[in-house]
């Protein structure tokens, strides 16, 4: 995709996200925050699964320790809610980092193993300190609210304030990716010998993808808390992480703009689906899920290269494959 | 390429000035609270349709029963019911997304019967900060009517769990007055309620509590809190839990061979949902409390109110089974919603909560004697009274009179 091609889509991304808190009602504009919460969130897990190749099932339990984070900072010490943010992200970069040095001598299966005990276990973990986390009862955090001087309800704020947020994080992301960190983790999860002989420190380059990645679930967090206003041991299951995954498969794997469909998939498809038909929700969101991967198996990133290919062959008017194109598919580009 | 970064930020800019210019969202507050007109009525609920707790699901099917059976017969003063129910799995951040969602988006006039003690916290100060009858929760946390200064707009209904509680408490000091105790409870607002709640009633008495354990909502078995249980020197079972695991604790009851005074709380008190899955034989001579009839106790089976429950669940609910409580227990808070509504001065949020303030009612379903009354600011929990029950061969067995609560 050409830079001016680049600039254009942005921008009416960008357009398009501004324009969202004046044109609907409260709930939707909740419903498109929690999507930004989100996208944060997935974008963070893509850096390490998408990017670097390494699997997680915990990424829930990340956003979980943001979440608390933020909200034990706001309810029991009184904290700026805007300060919350950057302590989220930084616990849980440590956490992240922590985590990941053992973590390293894991590859593929096994650290997912161990990923996925972590998100069963944190759940438990904060129900057992009830005495700081209130437990099963979860606890209630004040929301930001509109300050005076400006225009906006407090729903419109809280919106622009994570659309803010998330544009900062979306941008990091991307500058990462294309920088040293991005090469490196590409060309390990590309071929870990190949990378190694190449200079790259492999043990460095997974830990700190980790610790990035866990800190950007850790921000996703504190950003929940402000939307929702509750948090509760409920919120972080194991269905979060696997959520999360989900939406970095249907957004796109290696796609920083991927991140953003998926969270519009995992907020709303779930919420359709039951509205469809309240018994059925699991069956029709895991058969809109497989539907999806068999009509887009590159995610909703890869729907314009798709679009292409099918042109393309159009033209020649032949069913071979083209395997120019089919070359450049097996390779993941960086952006979309 | 500078060229098209100077095109991409003009159009972010203007797509920032046009935002602006159209800030104002206009606020269509046409005068009178939403969600009700001269043909309808919108109320609202969020309950656990999926999830460990789904077997409560059926209230909201014995209230929309009820809710149906009013609407044809010409509804509330000519204003049809629309009850509006979505699924929050009893995970209390999906119970917030819920309430927003029907007084934001559906406009509901009121949220009715929202259950779960954690789910209700958890929308206790949106609900009130948004000024929207918050009515009739189905939990029996003692909180609802405790704190009616910040939470004007919320009322329970059920006896609450101390009220239970202390039924309990006075059962034992006549039946058993020395009773040592061993209490499972659930890890939650409700569980402590009633276990607080007894252990306050039974302070100066001889009974005391020799053991107890807690489990999670979501943890899969009871069966290593109830052996250790049953290794203590109890002679008397508290059994404070929802109702897959009251059958779970039955079981691992009769398997552990434990044999004392087994006390279940009123919420796994179901004869369909916990003790014929393990086998009316193991729940022989088990104590609870009621304070609605029982659909499968011939007792009332010829009861007018009973009658009509079975034919209109025939009618409006067909695939529901009539005999489990849960549906009974909806019918009969939606009969009470129903009171509330047509003791309504003017069709406002105000007027249906001065209704529901100063209502003395029998509602027919309910135990002969017991009623739902509050006062204002000096009686603020609806139903304090219960009976006590026994489990004898197929039923449930209703033992002495009607036991009022001192709250």
């Amino acid at each position: 995709m050409s830079a001016r091609t680049r600039a254009l889509l942005v921008a009416g991304l960008a357009m398009l996200a501004l324009v969202v808190p004046f044109v609907f009602g409260p709930y939707r504009v909740g419903q498109f925050t929690l999507v930004l919460v989100y996208a944060v969130a997935v974008l963070g897990l893509n850096l390490l699964v998408g990017y670097s190749g390494q699997i997680s099932l915990g990424h829930g339990a990340f956003f979980a320790l943001g979440a608390y984070t933020a909200a034990l900072l706001i309810e029991k010490a009184s904290v700026p809610y805007l300060l919350t943010v950057p302590a989220a992200g930084v616990l849980c970069f440590a956490a992240g980092f922590l985590f990941g040095v053992p973590a390293l001598r894991l590859r593929g299966l096994y650290l997912a193993l161990v990923t996925l005990g972590l998100a069963i276990a944190l759940p438990q973990l904060i129900k057992r300190f009830d005495g700081l986390t209130d437990g099963t009862q979860g606890l209630t955090v004040e929301q930001p609210t509109a300050p005076g001087w400006l225009p906006l309800e407090d729903d419109q704020f809280l919106y622009l304030l994570c659309l803010a947020i998330a544009a900062v994080m979306f941008l990091l992301a991307w500058n990462m990716m294309r920088g040293q960190l991005g090469r490196a983790v590409k060309a390990v999860r590309d071929g870990e010998i190949p990378a190694s002989t190449l200079g790259v420190d492999l043990a460095a380059a997974k830990t700190r993808v980790f610790a990035v990645g866990a800190a950007y679930a850790g921000v996703a967090g504190a950003l929940y808390v402000f939307a929702i206003g509750f948090v509760a041991p409920e919120a972080f299951t194991l269905t979060v992480s696997f959520a999360f995954l989900a939406a970095i498969v249907v957004g796109g794997l290696a796609t920083i703009s991927g991140a953003l469909f998926g969270a519009l998939f995992i907020e709303f498809v779930p919420v359709y689906a039951s509205d469809v038909n309240v018994a059925l929700t699991g069956v029709i969101y895991g058969s809109v899920l497989i539907a999806f991967m068999w009509v887009l198996p590159e995610g909703a990133a890869g729907l314009p290269r798709r679009l292409r290919e099918l042109a393309a062959r159009r033209r020649r008017g032949d069913d071979e494959p083209d395997t120019a194109v089919e070359g450049r598919l097996t390779q993941r580009e960086g952006v979309a | 390429m500078r060229l098209n970064v100077r095109i991409a930020w003009v159009a972010v800019l203007a797509a920032v000035a046009l935002a602006l210019a159209a800030c104002g969202r206009d606020d269509e507050e046409g005068g009178g609270d939403p969600g009700i007109d001269d043909d309808s009525i919108k109320l609202g609920g969020s309950y656990p349709f999926s999830g460990p707790a789904s077997a409560y699901r059926s209230i909201a099917v014995g209230a929309r029963a009820h809710f149906k059976s009013v609407n044809a017969e010409g509804g509330v003063d000519g204003r049809k019911i629309e009850f509006i129910t979505l699924d929050d799995a009893y995970e209390p951040p999906r119970a917030v997304q819920n309430a927003r969602r029907l007084i934001q988006q559906e406009e509901v006039f009121a949220l009715f019967n929202t259950l779960g003690t954690p789910n209700n916290m958890a929308i206790w100060d949106f609900v009130n900060q948004q000024e929207v009858p918050h009515l009739y929760v189905a939990t029996g946390a003692s909180s609802w009517g405790a704190d009616i200064e910040a939470h004007p707009w919320t009322t329970g209904w059920q006896p609450d769990y101390v009220t239970e509680s202390q039924v309990y408490a006075d059962f034992l000091k006549e039946e058993k007055p020395q009773a040592k105790v061993a209490v499972l409870y659930q890890n939650d607002a409700f569980g402590e309620d009633l276990l607080n709640g007894f252990r306050d009633a039974v302070e100066g008495t001889d009974i005391e509590i020799v053991a107890e354990e807690s489990y999670e909502v979501t943890d899969p078995t009871v069966s290593s809190q109830m052996s250790k249980l049953a290794s203590s020197d109890a002679d008397t079972f508290l059994n404070i839990t929802t109702p897959k695991f009251s059958a779970q604790a039955i079981a691992a009851q009769a398997k552990l061979g434990w044999k004392v005074l087994h006390i279940l709380n009123n919420v796994g008190a179901s004869k369909k949902l916990v003790l014929e899955p393990v086998g009316l034989e193991n729940a022989q001579g088990i104590v609870s409390t009621s304070y609605f009839m029982d659909p499968e106790d011939p007792q009332w089976a010829e009861d007018p109110a009973m009658r009509e429950y079975y034919d209109a669940m025939e009618k409006h609910e067909p695939r529901a089974d009539p005999a489990d409580p849960f549906h009974v227990y909806g019918w009969a808070v939606a009969n009470t919603m129903v009171r509330a509504l047509e003791g309504m001065e003017e069709p406002t949020r105000e007027a249906l909560m001065d209704s529901i303030r100063n209502m003395e009612e029998e509602i027919p379903i309910l135990l002969p004697g017991i009623k739902v009354q509050m006062d204002s600011e000096n009686d603020t929990y609806p139903i304090e009274a219960m009976q006590i029950m026994r489990f004898q061969g197929e039923n449930w067995k209703l033992q002495g009179d009607v036991i009022q609560a001192p709250h």
